[in-house]
């Protein structure tokens, strides 16, 4: 018989001011377990002060194939970056 | 004082000892490392706790002249620590079993007039806490899980309720440290020691069971016969190769 | 595009030293042989506890014992890191695990060899560690992002492993000469099976070219070797230990030590199933597994029926 629990994605908060990172994944029969399981793996050496964990199957990815048509795009958009605008030497605060 | 943080000390390291057994060969891997982790903390725990009563022994001993180089009637842990791991069922229901006790004792620690004890208690009781949650969970997951783990986890039970009593059954030395306010006071928290395993043994569908005989005798250093072997173990190179350095 | 187009693409993201992610198009031989080998590199941290953990009962002081608790708590780690990588991949870990269990899949031979006094846990931190460092430091820039990421990590933890080993070490070859005899006798069982951890030489090594190509691999099996060898004779020298290597001797001319044949023989023989330990290793492995399969199932039908409980917590409450 397959047995397996399912599959989770952890993902940690290393210090107060930091976004949650993802680290990795680990199985788990249920969140609670997935979280112990989380801090038991990943934050042995104080790696962190926050976990998430979500079942990997709720994740929904992008298609590496769709990303000339989802990212390209943005890149000649580059009056969106400061850089795209002169402002004279001596006006300063800008 | 000594006798009562040997008796502290002798706990630890002995449930830290069985603990250590598994890694390797638990149920999965993500359990090995949990054991494990519970097991590093016992054995950190006992480990402060010989080095304060070398300390206060002021013989020049070390935290292993303790662990290592005392015989089976000086050790003074509970019957119950002492206990072969047995199935995973036996591990957690022993492991549940302490956690109850060691949570509310440790927590009654807090408020020691020994400084020193009180620091201690304040620090194991955050690694306590989560043992106890731990041995919760699988209480409930194996109670509660399949009819084959509600079995095996019921057996277990019937064979280890035996050794719970002597865990808040007061002996000599923990009646005087507890007069002075040193010691926990463990006739004052064994209602909540009850609680809490009637609590989650009724979240597990399991049944304590009633009128049983409780075992004693390892506080005073009346022990199993598993102790002399875990001890043979432990103690081999420190016994076959005195005085060296590791 | 066709797979030639696919192809010369990923090659050349590979020259440029871009990393593979795991939606990305690969070769399906590029995915297959990554799947083998970090699947055989997760098998051999979990087999490898066991070696070690024979000692975890017997270790001589409460310090040394919780630095081993501690280690073989990270080959635990490692172990599930390197499944999770493989899992990216499209495995399945108990798949996986399967082909541990019934002997498909390969895990390091240096697993096979018992752990036999106190300081064969020494030596395995030493050696062991160290070379499956010198292999794992090259593995944190591998191509496949995953495997990459999860080597930095490992490669972080180990660190520790080789330098208590070493202490160990240290302590056994500098004490009473019981322990110096222990010392000399685990070196003297270790040296060989740890060259023997690079695999085979490279005229032999059937994987290794495309594995080089694909930036699996960035080493070869004998640079490796010899770059463990020049930094491991020094440091049993300070040990005052006798590598047990008639051979050895520092090359002047290349820079580097020669040392003597490899027991292929020996090599191969443990590969195939005939090492001291294989069977007692798969047992355990087995044992634990079949042991823990009631635990696993209980824990998934606890939480099925937790589920349940949350969905329909009117119907529990009625036919409570």
């Amino acid at each position: 018989m397959k047995n397996t629990w399912p599959l989770w994605e952890v993902f940690i908060r290393s210090k107060s001011g930091l976004s949650h990172k993802h680290v990795g994944s680990l199985h788990a029969a249920d969140a609670e377990m997935a979280l112990e399981n989380a801090r038991d793996l990943y934050t042995r050496r104080n790696e962190g002060i926050s976990i998430w964990v979500v079942e990997s199957k709720h994740i929904t990815a992008s298609d590496p194939d769709d990303s000339d048509p989802l990212f390209d795009p943005a890149k000649d958009k580059i009056y969106r970056h400061p850089t795209f605008y002169n402002v004279p030497d001596e006006v300063t605060h800008m | 004082m000594k006798e009562y943080l040997l008796q502290l000390a002798d706990n630890a390291l002995i449930l830290g000892h069985r603990l250590g057994e598994w890694c390797g060969h638990a149920p999965e891997m993500e359990l090995d490392i949990a054991l494990t982790n519970i097991a590093l903390d016992l054995t950190g725990q006992a480990r402060s706790l010989y080095q304060r009563v070398a300390e206060l022994d002021g013989l020049g001993k070390t935290e292993d002249d303790y662990a290592y180089l005392r015989d089976a009637w000086e050790f003074r842990n509970t019957l119950l620590v002492e206990q072969p791991n047995g199935d995973f069922a036996h591990t957690i229901v022993r492991q549940f079993i302490f956690d109850s006790y060691h949570y509310y004792m440790c927590q009654a620690l807090t408020q020691s007039k020994d400084e020193w004890l009180a620091g201690f208690a304040v620090k194991s009781l955050k690694e306590i806490t989560y043992h106890l949650r731990f041995s919760s969970e699988w209480m409930m997951r194996l109670g509660d899980g399949t009819p084959i783990s509600h079995e095996k986890t019921q057996a277990a039970i019937e064979d280890i309720w035996t050794f719970s009593g002597e865990l808040t059954t007061l002996n000599e030395v923990e009646k005087v440290m507890a007069s002075q306010g040193i010691g926990a006071d463990l006739e004052k928290i064994k209602p909540a020691i009850a609680g809490k395993m009637a609590e989650v043994l009724a979240a597990a569908n399991l049944t304590a069971p009633t009128g049983t005989w409780m075992q004693s005798g390892g506080k005073d250093g009346k022990h199993s016969e598993h102790l002399g072997f875990i001890l043979a173990e432990m103690q081999f190179l420190q016994r076959a190769y005195p005085g060296q350095e590791w | 595009m066709n797979n030639l187009n696919f192809e010369t693409i990923f090659q050349s993201k590979i020259d440029e030293e871009t990393k593979i992610e795991p939606k990305d198009w690969m070769p399906e031989a590029y995915r297959k042989t990554l799947i083998r080998q970090i699947s055989q590199h997760a098998h051999s941290e979990i087999v490898g506890m066991l070696p070690e953990g024979n000692w975890i009962t017997r270790a001589p002081s409460l310090r040394r014992k919780l630095i081993l608790l501690a280690k073989v708590q990270d080959e635990a780690g490692h172990g599930l890191y390197l499944y999770s990588a493989a899992e990216t991949l499209g495995a399945d870990r108990d798949d996986l695990v399967q082909q541990l269990l019934t002997g498909k899949a390969k895990y390091s031979s240096i697993f096979n060899y018992p752990t036999l006094n106190w300081a064969d846990i020494g030596a395995i931190g030493w050696l062991v560690d160290g070379a499956a460092i010198m292999n794992q430091v090259m593995l944190t820039r591998t191509s496949y992002g995953p495997y990459a990421r999860a080597m930095v990590r490992i490669c972080k933890e180990e660190s520790f492993h080789q330098r208590q080993g070493y202490e160990i070490m240290i302590a056994m070859a500098k004490g009473s000469p019981e322990q110096k005899a222990m010392a000399q006798d685990s070196l003297n069982r270790w040296w060989w099976p740890s060259l023997m951890m690079f695999g085979p030489n490279d005229s032999d090594s059937t994987h290794s070219d495309q594995a080089l190509k694909w930036k699996i691999k960035r080493k070869s099996n004998d640079e490796l070797r010899q770059q463990f060898v020049d930094v491991t004779v020094p440091q049993a020298e300070y040990l005052g230990l006798t590598v047990p290597d008639p051979d050895l001797r520092w090359n002047e001319e290349r820079g580097h030590y020669d040392f003597g044949e490899i027991n292929w023989d020996e090599f191969w023989s443990v590969v195939k199933g005939n090492g001291p330990c294989n069977r007692q290793r798969l047992q355990a492995r087995v044992k634990a597994y079949e042991d823990g399969a009631w635990v696993r199932d209980a824990a998934t039908a606890y939480a099925e029926k937790k589920e349940q409980r949350k969905l329909a917590p009117e119907a529990t409450a009625k036919a409570a």
